[in-house]
């Protein structure tokens, strides 16, 4: 009933590890790099459209095998991403978990919350900007403000939506509040945030490069804009695939950590519904 | 001890938005250390009366007493097991941590939290499974579990609601004996909710029986069967059938 367990209804473990399944991956992989080296190569136009080795190439030198970008730029971006994933995290459970509770204040915060949820993060940039500055705050507060909703609404959800079974065994034997919630009550709910957690991580990665395009003195995206503004367009896209591969890790980590915490969960999921 | 460890008195639920009630004028009592069994047809509240005894529910009209106190929150003096172990044992927490879970409140040391523990497991025969999960056993171990987190908890009053309806007949059998065991070796007094006729009248001291809905009390049968029961000479006996006949017959007239 989690939103992992849909998206892959059919796919078990033993689909993932066999050799065809690995080999198809790697082939997908394969055909997106060949796409672009075979289109590059046609387009012959080295300026605007290099081809994939030589993205590669710059990424392995601008980046990867560069440890004083990543103090100077990479470090900065991070620290901002997972300061405002985290505080998007702990402060949407902590409201999620309320709102899930307490039916009379979800009634009550509804309207505001959809209201607050439905503006775009990135025209917060502007006002923010006004009255935070530039510095690291505003863009945690900016990732915060634009990654909380997802945490909130999953969280609120799955709070809400606790067995009734469940919770009338946690009642008959009188647990105590700290124990209801934190040994039945968001471990029950733990699908649900952890899908949250993902959507809001997403999130936290756009906005972390949008809050260093505008009004920044370092991070990837303000190398991004550096890159663009000194028509240095191989730098450009060796930083676009690199903010796609630290999603990608980041997803995968998560990923992980998901699968661990949930074993139990899925399998209880998988053997009786 | 004249006063009955439990009294339902004159008990009636009525479901907003529903003519009928799903139970009408409920009365019935059992003592301390007393067997009860609850059998009706399906629909006749069984159920939900036994969420008012817990106190997870209030009633419409009339009360429940346990020990002369009327319920009107989860009282301290009574444990449950569920139909749906699936869903009222908590898989995120191994075997000893779910068991052990409702002792936390009682404020005991972590040894006798232990102790206890590991004497409830042993004694469904569970000993070995302390560590594993819930999901990783069958449904009849599972039940098993959620029998050794009442004993540990040590309540005067133990209900069970429907607790062996969803496992084998063989499974079912087994755990109606555990049950038995239980019951004597704790002096426990049970409150057992079945819409197994057989069942009903092979653990219990007494049979309640409840009519179609509006759910009220049709009959108490007493059982005067023989204990220790067993699973062939107890129910080969000619006394059984004509029980048996006896329930099925007032759960039919309608």
């Amino acid at each position: 009933m989690t939103a992992g367990a849909r998206r892959h209804p059919r796919r078990t473990d033993a689909d993932q590890g066999t050799w065809t399944g690995v080999a198809l991956r790697l082939a997908a992989v394969a055909a997106l790099v060949a796409a672009w080296q075979v289109g590059t190569l046609l387009a012959a136009d080295p300026v605007f459209w290099p081809t994939a080795e030589v993205i590669a190439v710059r990424l392995w030198e601008m980046w990867i095998a560069n440890p004083t970008a990543w103090v100077e730029d990479g470090m900065p971006s991070l620290a901002r991403l997972l300061g405002g994933w985290l505080a998007a995290a702990l402060a949407g459970v902590a409201i999620g978990t309320a709102v899930g509770l307490l039916p009379w204040l979800s009634h009550v915060l509804e309207p505001v919350m959809a209201f607050l949820r439905s503006i775009p993060p990135p025209a917060l940039l502007p006002p923010f900007i006004v009255l935070l500055g530039i510095g690291d705050g505003m863009k945690v507060a900016l990732i915060l403000f634009g990654a909380v909703w997802p945490v909130v609404l999953n969280a609120a959800d799955g709070v809400a939506n606790v067995d009734p079974t469940t919770r009338d065994a946690a009642r008959a034997f009188r647990l105590s509040i700290a124990d209801i919630l934190t040994r039945v009550v968001l471990p029950a709910a733990a699908p649900r945030i952890l899908a949250g957690l993902r959507v809001s991580l997403s999130i936290a990665v756009i906005l972390m490069v949008i809050s260093e395009l505008y009004a920044a003195t370092d991070g990837i995206g303000f190398r991004l804009v550096q890159a663009q503004r000194g028509f240095r367009t191989v730098d450009v896209w060796a930083t676009v695939v690199l903010l796609g591969l630290i999603g990608y890790a980041l997803n995968g980590l998560l990923a992980v950590l998901e699968a661990r915490l949930l074993r139990g969960q899925r399998a209880r999921t998988g053997g009786t519904r | 001890m004249n006063e009955p460890l439990l009294a339902v008195e004159r008990l009636t639920v009525i479901y907003p938005g529903r003519a009928q009630p799903a139970l009408a004028d409920v009365s019935f009592s059992v003592r301390e250390g007393e067997l009860v069994s609850l059998v009706g047809p399906s629909g006749s509240g069984k159920t939900t009366l036994l969420r008012c005894v817990a106190g997870l529910r209030p009633p419409s009209a009339g009360a429940v007493r346990l020990a002369g106190r009327v319920i009107d929150d989860v009282p301290p003096d009574l444990a449950m097991v569920f139909q749906d172990y699936g869903r009222s044992l908590f898989p995120w927490l191994s075997v000893h941590h779910n068991v052990e879970l409702p002792l936390r409140r009682l404020r005991l040391p972590a040894a006798e939290r232990r102790d206890r523990v590991t004497a409830a497991l042993s004694e469904v025969g569970l000993a070995d499974a302390a560590r594993q999960y819930p999901w990783q056993l069958s449904g009849g171990m599972q039940q098993r579990v959620a029998i050794a987190r009442a004993i540990a908890y040590r309540a005067r009053l133990l209900l069970m609601d429907e607790p062996f309806a969803s496992v084998d007949a063989q499974t079912r059998a087994d755990l109606q004996d555990t049950a038995l065991e239980v019951w004597r070796a704790h002096g426990s007094t049970i409150l057992f909710v079945t819409h197994d006729i057989d069942e009903a009248i092979y653990l219990a001291d007494r049979v309640i029986v409840l009519s179609p809905p509006p759910g009220t009390v049709r009959a108490a049968i007493a059982v005067d069967l023989p204990r220790p029961r067993d699973q062939i000479e107890t129910r080969g006996l000619p006394r059984f059938a004509e029980l048996r006949t006896e329930v099925a017959r007032l759960i039919r007239r309608a």
